[in-house]
């Protein structure tokens, strides 16, 4: 059996299935965020003036930044990564990919040595609303960068051997993966000034 | 696709072992058959919590026969029980029957035939969104044998009951597979609807069941997600012991609950209506497709008014999201709110009557042909009719007040659901069954189905309306048994639970139907309704995993039934038009 | 995208550089800006026009939005819009309540 337009575009849409897939998904994901978005929104009009902001001095204004700039640079390794199959520069392709794993994990790490700071302070999800909603929504992200790093890694390792066979199927997939990878940057993006910053 | 090539895969996948052919498939009809039948045993099971409810709530305190040693209490039903079987009743027949059966089984199963598609878009991620419905049955039924028992907060959950009530924990766990899989399915559904229509099937050429599935699956991929968040944080009230949903100074049985406080009830209250009146809509549009279908074969006319009725379904799914706080008026909600929601509310029925409307005009100067199908697929018409308009009064804030949470809502909306949708449901079921195993189903069985099944609908949800108006609670484990203003309207309560019992006994003749005929069923060929679309052009059984022998070629619009001056009263969309 | 030639993905490089470029400096800025006397409004409408426009940049680019099709930013523009009804009515009826929490 062969599913129609999953390697040549459909001549009316212009597009394979898999780019339509993949952009429901993140439709998805962006009312998944919504939902949480909008409860932060909700929770912190409802509590005491300026007890958010307040609340909110615990968290790690430099750290949070160095992650803003550790994903940011997954990011553009994640394109670069595509362009270079473009290119035929397969090498070059398994170096940036594994560029934005190496970002990923540094994220991890630095979202580790946060978190147990705030442990040791004796800082909860059960401490106030901000920190409930602070871990989260930063504790969801986080399994976003571990669920992609996990399908990285695939295409990086075993993954990469369709590139010998199918070199344009590959080409979509990691396009794919990009684009899951850009919407889980674009994520932290918005989640980095209303947790931190306001 | 070159035809060869089909035949070559399809052999090839005759041979496959039992396990990948029947379980673990990708092809989307077994599938399809797969949430057929699941959904269709949790529709009986939710059916039967709701026999023994209504027992107690005829018979108060008086034990329950047959089961009532599986109670406990001494064969009563206790009040913390009742409130678990509610639940369990909503949760079940919405999430575990209804959605699955109308979306998974006949979405799957008819949209790739009626589109011209060897399969779905994604058959892997097809297979994936059963497995996780299937999980999330098994964690849900999986419940009941939990020390703690099943969820007994409503299937609504609303905190802080919700964040303090046992069983609740594992219920959301099961939800959260739910909605995974309804979102990967909705993923499925509009890619394979975007991209795999056969040549010459435009958009405006689409039958209206596609159209319906394909707005079905946009509300479940955008309301679906804001409930999941909503779940997550619940999940965290009761096991990290957040206040998401706990305000301050919360007393519970004369104690202050020890948590940080600062949340808000309403907050899941408006999470879970995002997605709970989309998810209205998602029970009745597949029904409304469904019906579509079979009133136009079977009137032996086009669908009148199709174009109405594609935009009307676009412009439902496009309203159904922004309506949701008309379910709480009384929540302290202010009057601009209230009255933009009771604007939109009453905006979004133009469009319901828009389509009810074409339908029923769609029958007149038909020469109707009364099987089976087109006697459920009528009796939806003033089913659907009735759940709709009692709906109207509930959408406006100075009715509301009155009749919220008593039992003219549940009489209003099973009349949508019940008669409704299972209704379409049915006549899916005995329209569709020839395509998928060759055989009709006996019409006198299911004349024997459709009548009783029609009265006894009518005899349970009719005397809610009765007891609604005269203000009974619907929350009430003795029915209303304490109230004086009740006692006026409960001998009602034995009727509607007699007719309840008789309904469940109506169904075994479909039951028997079902089982007769897939083995001594009367054979049929391809197209034993002379209907005009894609999927009876294909084999019946349609070919394992490609469906056609060869993808057709569209060239006209969807039902051209009766067209004067042509040979035969029905033109498949495949035969080209012989000027 | 078969239509993309080697020369087009080189030009296609230089972007993401400047892009990268350009999302480094508006997260130094924004951090920055929390240093500045800013009013509370104002704070808020700063750090969400400069992550509005962070975000505009990788969905352009690096989610290639920008070239894409027709049927993509129709999705696309129909989730936003019901992303802000959700977040605009669950926030206004907080406002528009008999008993404010």
């Amino acid at each position: 059996m062969e599913i129609p337009y999953t390697i040549e575009e459909r001549p009316d849409t212009g597009l394979i299935n898999s780019k339509i897939g993949i952009w429901l998904f993140l439709a998805s994901e962006v009312m998944l965020f919504g939902g949480l978005f909008s409860a932060y929104v909700f929770l912190r009009l409802g509590a005491p003036d300026g007890a958010f902001h307040e609340w909110g001095q615990v968290l790690n204004v430099p750290l949070a930044t160095l992650n803003t700039l550790l994903l940011i640079s997954s990011s553009v390794t994640m394109v670069m990564s595509w362009a270079s199959l473009k290119m035929n520069n397969f090498k070059q392709h398994k170096i940036y990919m594994a560029l934005t794993l190496l970002c990923a994990t540094g994220f991890l790490v630095i979202k580790y040595f946060e978190y147990s700071a705030k442990f040791h302070h004796g800082l909860f999800p059960a401490t106030n609303t901000f920190l409930a909603i602070y871990f989260t929504l930063t504790g969801l992200h986080v399994l976003h960068i571990i669920g992609g790093m996990i399908v990285i890694g695939y295409f990086l390792g075993p993954g990469s051997r369709m590139w010998a066979t199918e070199p344009e199927h590959f080409i979509n997939r990691i396009e794919t993966v990009g684009l899951y990878w850009h919407f889980v940057d674009l994520v932290w993006i918005f989640l980095f000034p209303v947790l931190y910053l306001l | 696709m070159e035809p060869c090539k089909v035949t070559h895969n399809s052999e090839t996948h005759h041979n496959e072992p039992f396990i990948r052919k029947y379980i673990f498939s990708v092809d989307h009809k077994i599938i399809g058959l797969q949430y057929g039948i699941t959904s269709l045993l949790f529709l009986f099971f939710g059916f039967c919590l709701i026999l023994i409810m209504r027992w107690q709530l005829a018979y108060p305190e008086e034990p329950v026969p047959i089961v009532g040693s599986l109670l406990g209490g001494g064969g009563i039903l206790l009040p913390e029980i009742y409130n678990s079987l509610g639940a369990m009743h909503g949760t079940i027949m919405i999430f575990l029957g209804v959605v699955p059966l109308a979306v998974g089984a006949f979405g799957n199963y008819f949209i790739p035939l009626q589109i011209g598609a060897p399969d779905m878009a994604f058959p892997k991620l097809n297979m994936a969104s059963y497995w996780s419905y299937f999980i999330g049955g098994v964690i849900m039924v999986g419940s009941f044998f939990t020390p703690d028992g099943p969820a007994r907060s409503g299937w609504t959950s609303y905190p802080p009951l919700a964040d303090i009530e046992v069983g609740q924990t594992i219920w959301l766990i099961g939800m959260v597979f739910l909605i995974t899989s309804s979102l990967l399915g909705s993923i499925n559904v509009i890619t394979t609807i975007i991209q795999l229509r056969a040549p010459g099937l435009t958009w405006m050429r689409l039958p209206f069941f596609i159209w319906s599935q394909f707005v079905t699956a946009f509300l479940l991929l955008l309301a679906f997600p804001p409930l999941e968040a909503a779940a997550v944080l619940q999940l965290m009230d009761r096991l990290v012991g957040t206040s998401f949903f706990l305000p301050s100074g919360l007393i519970i049985s004369g104690e202050q609950l020890a948590v940080s406080g600062g949340g808000s009830p309403l907050l899941w209250q408006h999470l879970f209506w995002f997605l709970a009146h989309p998810e209205v809509y998602v029970l009745i549009l597949p029904a409304m497709g469904i019906v579509g279908e079979v009133i136009a074969n079977n009137t032996r006319k086009p669908l009148w008014g199709y174009k109405s009725m594609v935009y009307g379904v676009v412009f439902l799914g496009f309203m159904s999201f922004i309506v949701w706080a008309h379910h709480m008026f009384i929540t302290g909600m202010g009057t601009a709110m209230s009255s933009f929601f009771q604007t939109t509310t009453m905006i979004i029925s133009i469009p319901s009557i828009i389509i009810l409307s074409a339908m029923f005009i769609s029958l007149w100067g038909g020469s109707i042909r009364f099987n089976t199908p087109m006697l459920f697929a009528l009796a939806f018409l003033p089913m659907f009719g009735i759940g709709g308009l009692t709906g109207l009064p509930l959408g406006l804030a100075a009715a509301d007040i009155h009749l919220h949470d008593t039992y003219y809502v549940i009489g209003h909306f099973h009349y949508v659901v019940a008669p409704g949708t299972i209704f379409a449901l049915f006549a899916g079921i005995y329209y569709w069954f020839p395509k998928m195993t060759g055989r009709k189903m006996s019409e006198l069985l299911g004349k024997l189905h459709f009548w009783p099944s029609l009265i006894f609908m009518n005899g349970i949800f009719m005397p809610m309306f009765i007891q609604g108006l005269a203000g009974v609670s619907r929350r009430l484990w003795d029915g209303g048994l304490e109230y004086a203003h009740a006692s006026g309207v409960l001998q009602w309560n034995e009727f509607m639970s007699v007719s309840a019992w008789l309904l469940g006994l109506a169904q075994i003749p479909f039951i028997i139907n079902v089982i007769y005929s897939i083995k001594n069923g009367e054979k049929v060929g391809r197209n034993p309704w002379e209907s005009t679309t894609l999927e009876w052009v294909a084999p019946s059984p349609p070919l394992p995993h490609v469906n056609f022998e060869k993808i057709p070629q569209v060239y006209h619009s969807p039902y051209e039934y009766s067209v004067p001056d042509r040979e035969k009263d029905f033109t498949p969309q495949n035969e080209p038009i012989k000027e | 995208m078969s239509i993309h030639t080697t020369t087009d993905i080189k030009s296609h490089v230089k972007v993401y550089v400047m892009v990268f470029a350009a999302l480094a400096v508006l997260t130094l800025v924004t951090v920055g800006a929390t240093y500045l006397n800013l009013s509370k409004g104002e704070a808020i409408f700063l750090a969400l026009s400069i992550a509005t426009v962070k975000g505009s940049l990788v969905t352009s680019y690096f989610m290639h939005l920008i070239s894409e099709r027709a049927m993509i930013r129709w999705l696309l523009m129909v989730t936003v819009f019901f992303f802000f009804v959700l977040m605009f009515l669950l926030t206004s009826s907080l406002f528009d309540q008999v008993n404010v929490l």
